[in-house]
């Protein structure tokens, strides 16, 4: 009985001490009238990011996050933004929308982190979005161009970056009714938000019954031929792929190996030919004559300022990694997150922020113009249209602006601005 | 190991070789059952003030894979019968729990006790599976049992996709969870109450976990593991013995799974690959097998494990491609490294080797009269 009497006291004693330190620990309230915000001190801020650094989406997505992390050291390099050097916490979710809950809260509640930026997918970001909302956290320029981002009432605090799927559908559509009228247009994509709105947009400017066959794929099986063997079987002609770089790869090498040739038509999130063609290796000449989209600067482009700039920070902060459409797209997002904290203002908060992003006039290195106002949360609003020649990558014709609704597609002349002397853009 | 009879127990008899060879312990297996669970309670409450959200929202995780650990120490460790699937029945509790709760927010439906009915319509779901799974594991053995269960562990993820109009696909659903009782202050932390929702269901299940090995139910359990043979001749009917105790196991995995999905309040395929079920026997194996507290082991370590690899490599600076590379594939060889140590040097897995510790610490202290 003794023993009993031992254990019994050393668990009372127990309770009894954690409940003291509970007790001292307490302070549930809210933060003690603004004084602190998250992940903003007088010489850093830190924000954070979920990556698919491994997985399904890894190839050429993988570069996004270090290219922008490389461009917050240049800035830094500089003296930062009103005196404080940015922090960027990257996270590998491995684009799957379970680990993305785990790494998103880690950021939001272990390291207090300011705001995510530039959060990868559609499927991974589409799941957090309620939580970031309860938490009240700025949930900028998401790296996909779902529909899901614009919705300012809803999510207050989320922002697009990407032209969303459906205005790309459209224009890719044009050009298919355009130029290559009369044939037969079928479409992949990938089996979510990102195919839906994109085959929306499509079928939005070729009519409903326009698309032959239509054909979904999910990032867990990487065996494409039942899809590729039906359009090769419906002698598709045009075919139009709402897919990230792993599955183009794939889908254009399962035609080949079927024996089958068709005029792809690529989203701009899976068409970036460097990425294609390391995942295609000796068979990128797949690859000659596939249409593209795209919005910021070819990375193949030399004679342009801002791939000029963009060189010069990867040799200095990103070990001179290869360079490709996703470094150029990395640079972007940091230079237009750098524009929205220089104009958020030397007190930096998490509604002043948000109040920059939505009064808008960023000017960068996007071909068309960012659409940020506090009635429309979505990013670039248009997109221009590349093509693969000799095994260069490389723009034509005008650029092309939207909107998802049923607005006409129309060229876009307006010139893009030019960097600042430094690389640092300073408040406008 | 006495073959023990299925009929009433006499009081008091010396337990078997899963558990310590204690001395006969006077009073109530279900008062003393009842003491644990309830002073479990009381301290993690103390806990959920005394630690930050995300150690809350940690805990809570860790809370529900306890649930899914625990039937599965009670399958493979005290039944014998391994399980490759059990994270396609933490799936399968998963979604039941997303498409209720979608269907109350669809009606508009509002209230505390929505949460409770889908969880139990989960279990009920679970139960319906397991017990399917269950019929067909009764028959078979080894290598064709893992095959069978392998087969459900890749099956149910995959259904998610190819019936896509209900699940939605890979991005699977969303789980509308209503925020904390207004009762508790309207700053109430989010994942304090996470913690307290998962950690009421949980303790209830290892409450009734517990007291079941403890039951009749529990030495069948242990005799049909033990010797089929030897337990048909002393009256116990061994499949129905297997069907049960899968069952027991596949409830269990799926109020786990359904706790899993209500506090990352979204549940998608990729959440319970092959790769989960997998882990899930590793952490049982590795916290000790066919016991609960090994099971409790288990499901830190598969907490805790992502977490520490990702704070390894933040530490190490690594060239960013090498840092890639280990980020996502550092904890699988952790944890395969850390099976094959154990297996070697502690065949009891964590909780026997504490045991073991425990028991020499003991040994070494002059006996007490009590």
């Amino acid at each position: 009985m003794h023993r009993k009497a031992h254990r019994g006291l050393a668990i009372a004693s127990t309770i009894a001490l954690l409940i003291t330190a509970a007790g001292c620990s307490g302070g549930d309230g809210p933060g003690s009238g603004g004084a602190s915000v998250p992940g903003v001190t007088d010489t850093e801020i830190t924000v954070g990011t979920h990556m698919p650094l491994t997985g399904p989406a890894s190839a050429g997505y993988s570069k996004i996050a270090p290219a922008t992390k490389a461009y917050f050291d240049y800035v830094n390099a500089n003296g930062g933004v009103h005196g404080r050097k940015i922090t960027y916490k990257i996270m590998d979710d491995g684009y799957n929308p379970a680990n993305t809950q785990q790494v998103v809260r880690q950021l939001v509640l272990q390291d207090k982190v300011f705001a995510i930026l530039n959060g990868l997918g559609t499927p991974t970001h589409t799941g957090v979005l309620d939580f970031l909302k309860s938490n009240r956290v700025p949930d900028l320029f998401v790296a996909s161009g779902s529909r899901s981002w614009d919705q300012p009432d809803k999510y207050p605090g989320t922002f697009g970056f990407n032209p969303d799927y459906t205005v790309e559908g459209k224009i890719l559509a044009t050009y298919a009714k355009t130029n290559l009228a009369g044939q037969k247009v079928c479409f992949l994509g990938q089996d979510d938000d990102f195919g839906r709105d994109s085959l929306a947009g499509v079928e939005k400017v070729l009519g409903a019954g326009a698309v032959a066959v239509k054909q979904t794929y999910v990032t867990s099986n990487t065996n494409v031929a039942p899809q590729i063997g039906a359009f090769k079987a419906a002698e598709c002609k045009v075919v139009v792929l709402a897919t990230v770089p792993g599955f183009t790869a794939l889908s254009i090498g399962t035609a080949s190996r079927l024996g089958y040739k068709a005029q792809w038509l690529v989203s701009n999130v899976g068409a970036d030919y460097p990425t294609l063609a390391k995942q295609l290796g000796a068979a990128a000449p797949m690859l000659e004559g596939m249409v593209g989209t795209n919005y910021l600067p070819m990375q193949n482009d030399t004679a342009n300022p801002w791939i000029q700039l963009f060189t010069k920070v990867n040799k200095e902060h990103n070990g001179d990694a290869p360079f490709d459409g996703n470094t150029v797209y990395g640079m972007s997002v940091g230079y237009l997150f750098v524009q929205a904290l220089l104009a958020a203002g030397k007190d930096l908060t998490r509604e002043k922020i948000i109040d920059a992003v939505q009064k808008g006039g960023f000017q960068g290195p996007g071909l068309v113009p960012l659409r940020f106002s506090d009635k429309d949360h979505s990013g670039y609003g248009g997109q221009r249209l590349s093509r693969v020649t000799g095994g260069v990558q490389s723009y034509f014709g005008p650029a092309y602006e939207t909107d998802e609704a049923d607005g006409p597609v129309n060229e876009y002349t307006a010139a893009p601005a030019a960097p600042p002397a430094n690389g640092v853009p300073t408040v406008s | 190991m006495s073959a023990t009879t299925a009929a009433v127990p006499p009081k008091q008899r010396p337990d078997d070789a899963a558990d310590r060879p204690v001395d006969r312990r006077r009073g109530s297996t279900l008062l003393r059952h009842l003491a644990i669970v309830l002073v479990a309670g009381v301290v993690l409450v103390g806990v959920s003030y005394a630690v930050e959200p995300f150690r809350n929202f940690q805990l809570a995780t860790v809370a529900a894979y306890l649930c899914a650990t625990a039937g599965l120490t009670v399958l493979t460790g005290l039944n014998g019968q391994l399980s490759l699937g059990h994270g396609a029945l933490m799936a399968t509790g998963a979604y039941t729990v997303a498409l209720c709760q979608n269907a109350f927010a669809d009606r508009g439906m509002t209230g505390g006790w929505l949460l409770p009915l889908s969880l139990v319509a989960a279990i009920v779901s679970t139960v319906a599976v397991g017990a399917v799974v269950g019929v067909a594991a009764a028959r078979l053995r080894g290598p064709y049992l893992a095959g069978v269960t392998l087969a459900v562990a890749v099956v149910v993820p995959a259904l998610a996709v190819t019936f896509d109009g209900v699940f939605n696909g890979e991005q699977g659903l969303s789980v509308p969870v209503e925020p904390p009782p207004l009762a508790l202050g309207p700053y109430f932390p989010y994942e304090r109450w996470q913690l307290w929702v998962t950690g009421a269901a949980t303790l209830l299940a290892m409450l009734l976990l517990a007291n079941l090995i403890r039951s009749r139910y529990g030495r069948t359990f242990r005799a049909v593991r033990d010797d089929e043979v030897a337990a048909r001749l002393a009256g116990i009917h061994v499949a129905r013995t297997q069907v049960l105790a899968f069952v027991v196991s596949a409830a269990t995995a799926g109020l786990g799974g359904a706790l899993l999905a209500v506090l990352a309040q979204s549940v998608s395929p990729g959440a319970f690959s092959l790769t989960l079920s997998l882990f899930l026997l590793m952490a049982v194996v590795i916290g000790g097998l066919g016991r609960l507290t090994g099971a409790l082991w288990g499901a830190v370590l598969l907490v805790a494990l992502p977490d520490l690899t990702h704070s390894v490599t933040e530490m190490l600076t690594l060239s960013p491609a090498v840092a890639q590379r280990l980020e996502g594939n550092l904890p699988l060889a952790i944890f395969g490294l850390t099976l094959i140590v154990v297996m070697i040097a502690a065949p009891g897995g964590v909780q026997g080797l504490l045991s073991r510790l425990g028991r020499a610490l003991l040994a070494r202290r002059p006996t007490r009269r009590s």
